[in-house]
Formats: C-alpha cells, sequence, structure tokens
C-alpha cells in the first residue's frame, strides 16, 4: 500500500463516520425515526379517527385496492398525529410529501409513526407502491385547518 | 493474445449476446413510453397493446434482469476461459443457456399475455400465472449450472497453479457469482415454495412480510450482481484502454472480496418503510450499507489514480489537480470502448452518492419510494451497468463473429448521448421525487391529468424533463441498434476468437495469500450474514399477522371469489 492509497482510506473513513454522525443526529436532535412497527393486533386494522386530547389525535389508516379509510382528516393546527396503517389486500404506500412520513401498508403487519401538523394546508396522502391497476387513483387528504378560520 | 474458439463455444456466445439485446428492442421501447404516460402526454390505461404496468414489468424484468443475467453469463465465459486459458465445457454452456431461455421465453409469455403484471419485484399478494415464477426460477437456475462449472475449472487450475495469483477478471467473476448463487437461494425458495403453491391454489395464503424479505436478501445482492462485471471491465480493461496501467492489483482483488461479505446483509435498506422489521436491525444493515461505500471508494481512488497514470503517459504535464481528466481520449473512435466504460463511470458518480442518500436510514423516508428512485438508479443500472453491457457484447460481437464494425464514429456517440439523456432525465425524476412524485406509477391517468381531482400541476416541470432525457436515451439507443445491425452485414474477415484490452498493473506486487483464497471471506460472509439476517427473521415471526389471499391486479376481490377478473374489468 503506498502513501497516496493510505490517505485516501483515512479519508473515506473520515467522510464515512462524519455521515453516521450526521445520521444519528438527525435522528436525536430532529427527533425523526423510522417507522415503529407494532406486533400485529387486528384492532388496529379497524379504519378510525381518534381524538386523545385537545390536539393529540390517532388514525387507524386502512389501505386498499383503491382507496384509503379513512380519507378525509380534519385536524386543528399543531395537531399531533400517530399513524396506524395496515393494508386489507395488497401492499401499498402511504407518503406525506415534506412531513417525512413515508411507511409501507403491508397485509399482515401494523405500522406507525407520528408527525406534527404545524401550518394549515392541505397534506394529499398519495399511496406510493404499485397495487394493481387502480394504483394512480387512491386518494386521501388531510385538511389542516384550512381555509384559516379566524 | 487471441483465444481461438470452437463452433460450439461461438455459438453459445452468440446466443447468450443476442437474444437479450433482441427483447431490449422492446425494453427500451417501453421506457420512452412511461415517460410520455408520467407526463399526463398519454393519459390511457393502454397504448398499443400495451397496458402501462404491463409495460413496466417488462422493461423491468427485461433490462435489469434477462439482460444483466445473460450478458453476466456470457461475460464470464468469457473471462473464465480466456484469463485461465481452459475450455468451457460446452455441454453445461449449452445446458445452461438452454435453461435461461427457456426461463425467459415462459416469463415473457406470462407477461405479453397480461398475465403476469406485477412488475419485476413480484410482491404479493398481487398474484401473476405460474409460468413467470417458474420461468424466472429457470432462469436464475441456468445462470448457477454455467457457475458451477466455473468452479470446477477455477479448481483445477489452482492446482496447478498454487502460487500463481489468479487472474483479476476470474476473482471478480467467481465472487460475483458466488454472492449470486447465494443470494438466490432465499428467492428460489420463495419462488419456488412459497409463490409458486400459492399461485396454483394449493396453499391458500402468503406471508407477506416473510417473502418481502426474502425477495430483498437476493435484492441488494442483485444490483451487485449487474454491477461486478462492469467493475471487471474497469479494474482489467479500462486501465489500457485509456493508455495507462491499474494502479494496484491488490486493491481490486479486496475490492471484490468486501464485495462478498458486504452485499447480501443489507437487503433491510429496501424495507426502511415497513412494518414487521424493528428499527434496530434497520439500523444496523443501514451502518453495513455505508460498509459497501469502503470498495467504492478504494474502486474510484484506484480508478482514477490509472487514469491519471494514463494521462500522463499521453502526454499531461501536470499543472493543475484535475488537468489530467482533459487529456483521455474520451471520442477515440478506434477505442470505442473506451467511451462506453467512462462516461458510465462518470454517470457513476451521481449514482453513487444519490444512493448513500437512500441508504442513510431516515433521510431514506424523503425518497423511498418516489421517483427519486427510478432518478438514482438509472445512473447505476442504465448508466456504467447498461453501457458496459452494450459497449463489451458490441465489443465481443466484433470478435466472436471476426468482423469489424464500419460505424465507429457512430459507436461513439452513442454513450455520450446516453449519458447527456440521463442527466437530464434523472435530474427531472429526482427533483419530481423530492416533491412527492411516486414511482411505478401512470401518472398521466390522474395526477397530471388536468381533469382530475388528483391533478398536481407542481410535477408538470419535472415528469416534462424526463420526457426530454428519455428521447435522448431513446435516439441513442436507437443508434446503437444501427451500429449493431450494420454489423451483421460486413462481411467477416477474422476467424472466431477472444480478445480483451491487455491488463498491466503499475504497482505488480507479490501474491497475498490473503486475497487469492475465497475460504476466509466465505466464512466471514457467512457469519456476518447470519448476524444481520436471524434478528430479522425473528422480528417477522413475533410481528407479522395473518397470511394473505392472493389477487389478480386488476381485481380488488380476491381471487378465490372471482375467478374471471379480466372478463368482468373490460
Ligand atoms: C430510453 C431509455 C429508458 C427510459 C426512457 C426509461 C424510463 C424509465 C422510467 C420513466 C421508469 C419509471 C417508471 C415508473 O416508476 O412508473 C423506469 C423504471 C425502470 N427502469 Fe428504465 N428507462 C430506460 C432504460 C432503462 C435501462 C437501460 C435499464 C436497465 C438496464 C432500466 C431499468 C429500469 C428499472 C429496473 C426500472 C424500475 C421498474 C420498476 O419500478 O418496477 N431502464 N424507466
Ligand atoms: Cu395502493
Ligand atoms: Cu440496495
Amino acid at each position: 500500500m503506498d502513501k497516496y492509497e493510505l490517505r485516501i482510506i483515512t479519508w473515506t473513513g473520515i467522510l464515512l463516520v462524519i455521515f453516521l454522525v450526521s445520521v444519528l443526529r438527525g435522528v436525536s436532535k430532529y427527533a425523526t425515526d423510522l417507522p415503529e412497527c407494532i406486533p400485529y393486533d387486528a384492532s388496529f386494522t379497524a379504519p378510525r379517527i381518534s381524538q386523545l386530547d385537545d390536539s393529540t389525535y390517532q388514525v387507524f389508516m386502512l389501505a386498499q385496492m383503491w382507496s384509503f379509510e379513512p380519507d378525509e382528516i380534519y385536524l386543528p393546527v399543531g395537531a399531533e398525529v400517530d399513524f396506524y396503517l395496515s393494508a386489507k389486500d395488497v401492499v401499498h404506500g402511504f407518503h406525506i410529501a415534506g412531513k417525512g412520513v413515508n411507511m409501507m401498508a403491508v397485509p399482515g403487519g401494523i405500522n406507525k409513526t407520528t408527525t406534527k401538523f404545524k401550518e394549515p394546508g392541505i397534506y394529499p396522502i398519495v399511496c406510493h407502491e404499485y397495487c394493481g391497476s387502480g394504483h394512480q387513483h387512491m386518494k386521501a387528504e388531510i385538511i389542516v385547518n384550512y381555509p384559516k378560520e379566524n | 493474445m487471441k483465444f481461438n474458439i470452437d463452433k460450439g463455444f461461438k455459438r453459445i456466445l452468440l446466443l447468450l449476446l443476442s437474444v437479450p439485446l433482441v427483447l431490449l428492442s422492446l425494453g427500451i421501447y417501453h421506457g420512452l413510453m412511461q415517460t410520455l404516460y408520467r407526463s399526463g402526454m398519454i393519459s390511457q390505461r393502454t397504448f398499443a397493446a400495451l397496458d402501462y404496468y404491463q409495460g413496466l414489468t417488462l422493461h423491468g424484468v427485461i433490462n435489469a434482469i434477462v439482460l444483466t443475467s445473460f450478458f453476466a453469463v456470457a461475460f464470464g465465459h468469457a473471462c473464465m476461459s480466456y484469463y485461465l486459458n481452459m475450455k468451457v465445457r460446452n455441454s453445461v454452456a449449452w445446458l445452461s443457456a438452454g435453461l435461461m431461455i427457456a426461463g425467459t421465453l415462459m416469463a415473457s409469455w406470462a407477461m405479453l399475455a397480461g398475465e403476469a403484471s406485477v412488475l419485476y419485484t413480484f410482491y404479493p399478494p398481487l398474484k401473476a400465472h405460474p409460468a413467470f415464477y417458474i420461468g424466472t426460477a429457470l432462469l436464475v437456475v441456468g445462470t448457477w449450472v454455467a457457475y458451477f462449472d466455473w468452479v470446477t475449472m477455477y479448481i483445477r487450475w489452482k492446482r496447478k497453479n498454487k502460487l500463481v495469483k489468479t487472474p483479476l477478471p476470474v476473482i471478480g467473476t467467481l465472487v460475483n457469482f458466488t454472492m449470486w448463487f447465494v443470494c438466490s437461494i432465499p428467492a428460489a425458495y420463495e419462488l419456488l415454495v412459497m409463490l409458486l403453491p400459492w399461485s396454483l391454489g394449493i396453499v391458500e395464503t402468503i406471508n407477506v412480510p416473510l417473502a418481502r424479505t426474502l425477495f430483498w436478501f437476493f435484492g441488494h445482492a442483485l444490483v451487485y450482481f449487474w454491477l461486478l462485471p462492469v467493475y471487471v471491465m474497469y479494474y482489467a480493461m479500462l486501465p489500457s484502454l485509456a493508455g495507462g496501467k491499474l494502479y494496484s492489483d491488490n486493491a481490486g482483488r479486496l475490492v471484490f472480496f468486501l464485495f462478498l461479505i458486504f452485499s447480501i446483509p443489507v437487503g433491510v435498506h429496501h424495507q426502511f418503510g415497513e412494518p414487521s422489521i424493528t428499527r434496530g436491525m434497520k439500523l444496523v444493515q443501514s451502518i453495513l450499507t455505508f460498509g459497501v461505500a469502503v470498495p467504492s471508494f478504494i474502486t474510484a481512488f484506484t480508478i482514477a489514480a490509472s487514469l491519471e497514470y494514463a494521462s500522463w503517459r499521453r502526454g499531461f504535464r501536470g499543472g493543475n489537480y484535475f488537468g489530467w481528466m482533459l487529456r483521455l481520449p474520451y471520442f477515440d473512435k478506434e477505442r470505442y470502448l473506451f467511451s462506453y466504460l467512462i462516461t458510465g463511470l462518470i454517470l457513476f458518480i451521481f449514482g453513487g452518492l444519490t444512493g448513500l442518500v437512500n441508504a442513510s436510514y431516515t433521510l431514506n423516508s424523503m425518497v423511498h419510494n418516489t421517483a427519486w428512485l427510478p432518478g438514482h438508479f438509472h445512473m447505476t443500472v442504465a448508466g456504467p451497468v447498461f453501457l458496459g453491457i452494450i459497449g463489451m457484447s458490441l465489443y465481443m460481437l466484433e470478435r466472436i463473429s471476426g468482423k469489424t464494425i464500419r460505424l465507429k464514429r457512430l459507436a461513439v456517440v452513442v454513450p455520450h448521448l446516453w449519458m447527456f439523456g440521463i442527466l437530464i432525465f434523472s435530474t427531472g425524476l429526482m427533483a419530481g421525487g423530492l416533491r412527492g412524485e411516486p414511482r411505478r406509477t401512470n401518472l398521466g391517468l390522474s395526477y397530471l391529468n388536468p381533469e382530475s381531482p388528483l391533478f398536481r400541476p407542481d410535477w408538470v416541470l419535472t415528469t416534462g424533463m424526463a420526457v426530454v432525457g428519455g428521447v435522448i436515451m431513446f435516439a441513442a439507443a436507437g443508434l446503437f441498434f444501427i451500429v449493431l445491425i450494420d454489423l451483421l452485414l460486413v462481411k467477416k474477415t477474422e476467424t472466431s476468437h477472444l480478445e480483451f484490452p491487455a491488463y498491466e498493473v503499475l504497482h505488480d506486487e507479490p501474491r497475498v495469500g490473503i486475497l487469492d483464497n475465497f475460504r476466509p471471506w466465505l466464512v466471514i460472509m457467512g457469519m456476518v450474514i447470519a448476524l444481520a439476517y436471524i434478528p430479522v427473521f425473528r422480528d417477522i415471526a413475533n410481528l407479522t399477522g395473518p397470511g394473505a389471499k392472493p389477487y389478480h391486479p386488476e381485481n380488488p376481490v380476491p381471487l378465490e371469489l372471482f375467478e374471471q377478473p379480466n372478463e368482468e374489468i373490460k
């Protein structure tokens, strides 16, 4: 190994450590993480919205060919939501762009993530896994206090 | 050195190289169509008798599975016989090619008949025709047969040459197929033990998280299986094509053996968004994925150093740091292969960097399953892999058929045009992906259709950009086919032979035992896979609920309740 090779190995090591530290820091500082998986329990697969207190909600979302249930979710600004996701038939996706909410809905599995809606607006939910010929028509939205009420 | 080949071997190689090139015309055609559908220029389910998802399945299977595995076997045959100076057993090679072709025909029939619109990842509970699963499995088994013969060749050679360094391309080929063999066992299990009986109705339900995990055990190694033949070209051929020598041959050996360790125990990085696997194992496999960056960085350095050396030999006299890059034979029509390899390498810089984004745990949530992903992997599989494959196919076809191409200038234009197209295409897709554009979606029917309630004006520009890039790529591929067809018309001037650019090393270090011995690496490979995957399978066993029944992609009612879905829908 010559000195240039040693140098490049060192730089590579440093670079990878920087990357890793950034990844871990991202998780702790912004309190983001990958979805949490919950042991399967059929009660999680019944679609519903429940309000725990003023600003905390649970949404039990069921994806199916080719719709989401519930498909309109009204929330106040600042609501913190636990999404529980499952699939009735085949695999679907669940993506809220810009919120980092990105999960797979897999039959036989329960997925969970938590996010907070600080800005009013309409947040479309997109199914981003191919789920058959109607895949592109799957539709759901989260309406956060919009249009703004005064 | 020329290696003369007999008629039988010549036929095998010609067949293995040309079958996927013929199918590729369909794969490329539908690539362009996908950009048109996605931009809303086509707002239909079907165009010219091909449904969007049927075409997308063909695109994925032909381009990413058939083309790559046929080429890997053909190139493997050539490397093993050329660099060991030994003959491949034609009978075994015929058996292997026969299985691969039979499998490809079965799967193609199922896809073209519209009975397998499940995409190349064939995720259950979407169900395809059993012929699709059997065909895919036969294709894989065919590649194993070729590999088994190479292993016996290598053992015979090694017995006689105990203290001779095994030629680097042979190490590369064997590492690649060893990894491929190991990773495709779970895939074969998924196909033959889980999917096939389920699709035949013998078994009622399937464990979906388990099937997906078995697929991705295979799936990441699959992408390295595409890549390693091209790595062999980068290490063994690119330096002398550029007019230089490989900087270090031991670096190359180390890189290949590292791939043996790191290619498989990282598959969960495709499943970050999935239930049934806990975060801990996702993080572990994310970190292991960074391990794969090590051989990639070593390669980047070694190849850059080799090219810089070539540049000095070509008259570069120093000055600034990057000046050597200007001295390479990018457009030399007498060595068109260089253009294919270097343009692929340039694309791979972007492909590798975007890949690091995908691998970065939570960052993956920004991009997973969005158009970012096809943006990324067209700079890997449709970048270095594809350009290496078509460039080398042309190069080998010339020698195997004893002919020389006439349209050399055109042959040099192809990779540059392709690279230019991809850069535009991938920028469009990646920008769209960051705005939430999903992949694997016929956007033209809804999101890019102004009449639909789902219309997304913010995706018009990005999908349009993908069209522009797609048209350029399509044109480049068209020019390639012209060069190829013209070669058919040329008269044979030489005997059929194999010959590769000379393999020369700058720092020719002595043989290092551990870099010339598969055993220790295989042991580490087994251990790392066990550590990375046993907890994952345990998670799945603990966290997963009931199995799933089969569904036809066109019908939301389970198949058992509704046997003829096609007629009802239309
Ligand atoms: C004219 C050239 C090409 C164009 C315009 C093109 C276009 C596309 C587009 C737009 C997609 C995304 C479709 C979607 O997700 O809805 C796609 C997917 C894909 N392409 Fe290409 N492509 C081309 C060539 C290639 C080549 C040469 C390869 C590989 C050697 C390749 C491999 C793939 C793969 C593996 C997928 C993923 C399929 C899936 O998600 O199931 N493409 N292509
Ligand atoms: Cu869906
Ligand atoms: Cu991967």
